[in-house]
């Protein structure tokens, strides 16, 4: 990879000040960033990294809502979610192997927006807020498709609020050599409905299968979906399935995600 | 190039680094601890798994400035004080757990981190563990079986082949 400066700053606001430099991007696990640069898709002349922000780190109950801090490890995630929200818990212990999650974090999956990755689908089924640097984002607005979200160029995403449901579960259908989710649907039912996020299927990105949410809202059980599926049209076509393959996963992961939620 | 301090193996060592340099080569081309392999470089084999703060990682996908301060342990550090290897390698040894040995200080290290976290996993928590690191040779069989022996379970009660 291409040299580049290195600087690791101790609060948000040293952060966003070493941002305003064009040049510039946030380093937080490396596990995506790092791998883009030595194939140098990327290229930037500084790295500012988050590692050293305390502020940026930790799970924190509030009432109704749990916040996670951006720089927060998905190892943390996996075992200080669990008595909360033991759906997002389990999804963060399935993202990649151990070692991953020992350094990668929710920010910087969230910031880079992987079609196939695990997070997004819980932010968009629970209707969590991404709060960053100078302002909060409804989940709804911040996927904008495969590797686009609504951050401006400079802002951090500083925390994730997540509503917490009454019942929820992620199911993933591992891409055995990435451990991405080839496709996977989370699920979370709340007073006011239930909210349903597909990842790893559409061309699009996550997305909410409204046609799925329509039917557990009235009718919470897998029998609620029977024989529905995806529409495969916009569906991702690789060699590890064609986009017919991926839309009827869509009614699959679902299911078993209804059939697990707890 | 800018000054980054480890303590490694439990003794402090200092190297120049550029912003670039990876854990993995600074540990392997400064401070000449060549024990640690990278075999991807591209954060999916696990060759390079070491621990910094008590906690595996892979050194080919983590900066050597970002981890300056830190207390890394390397697959030289895993011997017995008098030099004799110590129960998980032993293990490895014992149930012909590696062949060529490219990806043994990985596995080690990823076995011993799991042991730490679950003294006495089964075969199956032992191998959803290690699926972060490749072996090309032994087919994981004998990997598994020395990580059960490693944990003082009996390996013979997983099948044959
Ligand atoms: C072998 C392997 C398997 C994996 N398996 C999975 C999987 O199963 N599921 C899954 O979801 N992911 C998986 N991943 C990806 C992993 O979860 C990454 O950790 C994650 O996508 C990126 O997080 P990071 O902290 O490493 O970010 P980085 O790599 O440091 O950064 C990624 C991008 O986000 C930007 N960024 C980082 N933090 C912020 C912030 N706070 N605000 C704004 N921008 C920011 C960076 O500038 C960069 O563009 C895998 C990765 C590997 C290497
Ligand atoms: S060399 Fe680091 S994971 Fe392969
Ligand atoms: S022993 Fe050769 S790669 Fe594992």
């Amino acid at each position: 990879m291409y040299n580049f400066d290195f600087v690791k700053p101790s609060s948000v606001a040293e952060a966003v000040k070493a941002l305003s430099d064009d040049e510039a991007q946030p380093l937080s696990g490396g596990q995506t960033l790092l791998p883009s640069m030595k194939q140098r898709l990327n290229a930037p002349g500084t790295l500012v990294s988050l590692t050293g922000i305390a502020e940026l780190k930790g799970v924190k109950r509030e009432g109704d809502t749990l916040v996670i801090g951006a720089a927060t490890l998905h190892a943390t995630v996996a075992k200080e979610a669990a008595a909360h929200y033991p759906a997002l818990a389990e999804l963060a212990g399935q993202i990649g192997d151990p070692a991953v999650r020992n350094r990668g974090t929710i920010g910087g999956s969230l910031a880079n927006n992987d079609p196939s990755a695990c997070y997004p689908a819980a932010v968009l089924a629970s209707g969590a807020t991404i709060v960053t640097s100078n302002r909060e984002i409804a989940a709804d607005d911040y996927f904008q498709g495969m590797f686009t979200t609504a951050l401006e160029p400079g802002e951090i995403i500083t925390a994730v609020r997540f509503p917490i449901p009454q019942k929820a579960a992620y199911a993933k259908f591992v891409q055995p050599a990435s451990r991405f989710a080839l496709t996977g649907a989370f699920v979370a039912q709340y007073a006011d409905g239930v909210r349903v996020a597909i990842t790893g299927a559409s061309e699009g990105g996550v997305f909410r299968w409204s046609e799925g949410e329509a039917a557990l809202s009235s009718n919470f059980s897998a029998d609620a979906l029977k024989g529905m599926s995806g529409e495969a049209e916009g569906m991702i076509g690789d060699l590890h399935g064609t986009p017919a393959y991926r839309a009827h996963l869509v009614g699959v992961m679902t299911r078993r995600a209804v059939s697990a939620a707890h | 190039m800018t000054k980054v301090t480890l303590t490694v193996n439990g003794k402090s060592m200092s190297g120049e680094a550029e912003g670039r340099t990876l854990l993995a080569s600074f540990l392997r081309d400064t401070l000449g601890l060549t024990g640690t392999h990278i075999g991807c470089d591209t954060s999916q084999c696990g060759a390079c798994v070491v621990h910094l703060d008590g906690k595996a990682v892979k050194s080919c996908t983590l900066l050597a400035m970002d981890a300056d301060g830190g207390n890394v342990t390397t697959i030289e550090g895993m011997a017995n004080a008098d030099g004799s290897l110590n129960t998980i390698q032993q293990a490895f040894q014992d149930h012909h757990g590696l062949q060529c040995g490219f990806c043994t200080p990985g596995m080690v290290m990823s076995a011993s981190a799991l042991l730490a976290e679950n003294p006495k996993p089964t075969e199956s928590e032992i191998r959803h563990y290690l699926e972060g690191n490749i072996c090309r040779c032994t087919g994981y069989h004998n990997i598994v079986k020395a990580v059960l022996a490693a944990s003082g379970q009996d390996a013979n009660v997983m099948a044959a082949e």
